[in-house]
């Protein structure tokens, strides 16, 4: 029982990790329907850029939050990079898009291998994030809080940026039919661009995050791929407030599963719970009523 | 029919075509055992020739995939080793020539490339590997084509092979020493946390037949995949033990994960240290400082005081693409190649044969950076000295502690009486 308050929390810090993982990917394939699986590279895109952030600035308390915004904007640009020289001759190929995206995956991780030391690089993480605060009895780690508080900032500023900007309209005026959307004047193709490279940054902003929990490597994208798309899928394609609920509550049952059982055998009962709820609701926890026929 | 669903659909096809690759992989791989076992002992020696003024050895590590960031530095140092024998003139006055091939962190490719390499370029031994599964895909192909391997990275024991000599420690080389260290430090409660797969799982029945015999309680045990970094929910586990040690046995990217999260946590050196025996000078910067403080297992530190290891250290630094720093694995690889021109030399002749019946006179030498390691002809591995090191702030290692002599290998753990002939057996059944 005493084990309730402590893995709520590890959970939810877990979890919140997934969903800025799992946000760009929202974007890309649950609005625009891209699979892409280069998204893990991305995040450790943004991982590097923290790491070369702190090479300029080498205070770390500083360094953190000036490598949020730098890791945004440079796993941004990658991505924007793959839409303009790749993924935009394939939007109507969905499973020609999986398998290039495999192989530019493939090659940003080797070219990382090349360029850092092998075996990674470490990111500091700001002396204000030692410690922990206590909860009932129980010692959180701040880190932790940290990655919540990031995640819930990430929701807050893509949910509103999509509400209430023009671009977000637009956005989700060619989710729901693009066709129409372009008969008003709407330049999908810029749409397109635009949400990519949020898509993508935001894989960067989830890349700082995952260079404070574990290791920055050529091979940490591959971790987080798998289980974010899962997350997108088991919260409902397109749907943003299905994804966050989806990644808290993976986050928890991996956490209550390794405490009662094993770390391995976790991962298994996670994930097994996510097949069988999209057997029973394969549209996931909310669908997006849309207006095109297709 | 909307979007929505058809997105569904996709995804799903998506994990079929996934699963379809894995199933097609893995198939694969199966012909290719086959194949290997059919190819059979015809292709067997005769192909290696050296009759002219050079010999064909082979390099086999994984340069792409998620066991590049540990291979790619035991193949440069293979390379800096052949550079320097053959500055000194080479084996037999016969100068190396490398094949390189890659693994590709691919245990099939491993076997494939094996097989290549002996029956294709016609390599007189090949040198590499690092995971136990790329060892245990090598095995079959050189015992089958009676070729030559050898693997420089301790492992879990409980094997011996004609045909591969073993250059890293064995369980009594370092898991063994580690016990017998913090049972002079007094240690009563230990935490044994792994990553999952055979050499955690090997090491740990070890650590546990072996604390038993010393009065040490196992007060948890935990295990995480290899590729999973998040370590959180266990090491609240560990704090709520509070065990007086931890036996880490993590291996790779991991091990930051868990550092962090031992960090995070509140643990330190000074109440709840570590020890661990996969952390050495490659590996603990990329930790930061979190890591200092706490205790590793290995023969050979670079800041070990020993007649050859000066001039090791100076070479690897000057080496292209050195990472400026020497470690454990690196030194044995360095070893694995030395150690086979010794072989040749002492028995005169790069056949197979001619080599382990070399091995069996039991004096062949090596002034090895780690000290005079003697090569044991019959299980083909190597004496070593047991060392613990404590990680400073420069990520090097201040010994602490060392055996007081040489340890003669013993993979099977025969000449200790705590380790039952049943569990002998079961472990070995067990690792395949």
């Amino acid at each position: 029982m005493d084990a309730l308050i402590p893995q709520l929390l590890n959970g939810s810090a877990q979890g919140a990790l997934l969903l800025l993982a799992a946000l760009g990917l929202s974007l890309t394939f649950g609005q625009m329907g891209v699979i892409n699986m280069a998204h893990g590279e991305f995040l450790m895109i943004g991982a590097f850029s923290a790491y070369l952030v702190q090479q300029v600035i080498v205070a770390s308390d500083l360094s953190i939050p000036v490598a949020l915004p730098v890791a945004f904007v440079v796993a941004g640009l990658f991505g924007l990079l793959l839409e303009v020289t790749i993924i935009r001759w394939m939007y109507r190929r969905p499973l020609d898009t999986l398998l290039v995206t495999v192989g530019v995956g493939l090659i940003l991780q080797q070219a990382a291998l090349q360029i850092f030391p092998s075996q990674g690089v470490p990111v500091e993480k700001p002396r204000w994030l030692d410690g922990q605060l206590t909860i009932l009895g129980y010692d959180w780690p701040l880190r932790q809080l940290f990655t919540i508080l990031l995640a819930a900032v990430c929701v807050a500023a893509l949910s509103a940026w999509l509400k209430y900007t023009s671009f977000g309209r637009r956005i989700r005026a060619t989710v729901h039919n693009r066709d129409l959307a372009e008969t008003t004047g709407i330049s999908t193709r810029t749409i397109d661009r635009l949400t990519f490279f949020v898509g993508s940054g935001l894989a960067g902003v989830a890349g700082v995050a995952a260079s404070l929990i574990g290791g920055t490597n050529s091979q940490m994208g591959a971790q987080y791929i798998i289980p974010a798309f899962l997350v997108v899928a088991a919260g409902g394609i397109g749907q943003l407030k299905g994804t966050i609920l989806a990644a808290w509550a993976v986050g928890v049952a991996l956490a209550f599963f390794a405490y009662w059982t094993t770390g391995s055998l976790a991962q298994v009962l996670a994930f097994i719970l996510v097949i069988v709820f999209l057997q029973l609701r394969p549209q996931g926890l909310f669908t997006v009523r849309t207006r095109s026929l297709a | 029919m909307s979007s929505t669903s058809k997105r569904m659909r996709v995804l799903v096809a998506t994990g079929a075509i996934g699963t379809a690759m894995g199933l097609v992989l893995a198939g694969c791989g199966a012909r290719a055992g086959d194949d290997t076992a059919g190819a059979g002992s015809s292709a067997a020696a005769g192909c290696v020739d050296t009759s002219g003024d050079t010999v064909k050895l082979g390099f086999l590590n994984s340069l792409t995939g998620g066991m590049a960031i540990s291979e790619k530095t035991v193949s440069n140092v293979l390379h800096m080793a052949a550079d320097e024998i053959n500055a000194g003139g080479g084996i037999l006055g016969k100068k190396i020539k490398y094949v390189q091939e890659d693994g590709a962190t691919d245990w099939p490719t491993f076997a494939e490339k094996t097989e290549k390499l002996l029956t294709q370029d016609c390599v007189a031994a090949i040198f590499g590997g690092w995971t136990s599964s790329s060892r245990k895909a090598v095995k079959p192909v050189v015992e089958k084509l009676n070729g030559l391997f050898f693997y420089p990275v301790q492992y879990e024991g409980l094997e011996s092979s004609p045909n591969i000599y073993y250059t890293g420690a064995t369980t009594n080389q370092q898991i063994i020493p580690a016990m017998d260290f913090l049972a002079s430090k007094g240690v009563k409660t230990l935490f044994l946390a792994g990553s999952d797969y055979v050499f955690p799982r090997t090491a740990n029945a070890i650590i546990k037949l072996y604390a038993a015999k010393l009065g040490i309680k196992i007060v948890g045990e935990e295990y995480v995949p290899l590729d999973k970094d998040d370590w959180t929910s266990q090491v609240a586990k560990i704090a709520a033990a509070k065990p007086d040690f931890i036996f880490n046995t993590i291996n790779g990217s991991s091990n930051v994960g868990f550092i962090k999260a031992y960090y995070d946590a509140g643990l330190t050196p000074a109440q709840t240290p570590i020890i661990s025996v996969s952390i050495a000078e490659e590996e603990a910067p990329a930790m930061g400082h979190e890591v200092t403080g706490n205790y590793a297992s290995w023969n050979y530190f670079q800041s070990l005081k020993t007649p050859t290891n000066p001039k090791f250290i100076q070479s690897w630094k000057a080496y292209p693409n050195s990472s400026g720093v020497t470690s454990d694995p690196m030194e044995a690889a360095y070893i694995s190649l030395y150690l086979y021109k010794a072989l040749v030399e002492a028995a005169g002749s790069f056949d197979v044969n001619a080599v382990n019946a070399a091995a069996k006179k039991n004096t062949i030498t090596f002034d090895a950076p780690e000290g005079k390691v003697t090569l044991d002809g019959e299980n083909h591995h190597i004496s070593k000295p047991g060392h613990i090191g404590r990680i400073n702030a420069d990520n090097q290692f201040d010994i602490v502690w060392a055996s007081d002599k040489f340890i003669e290998p013993d993979p099977y753990l025969e000449g200790y009486d705590w380790f039952p002939a049943d569990i002998r057996k079961q472990l070995t059944d067990a690792a395949g």
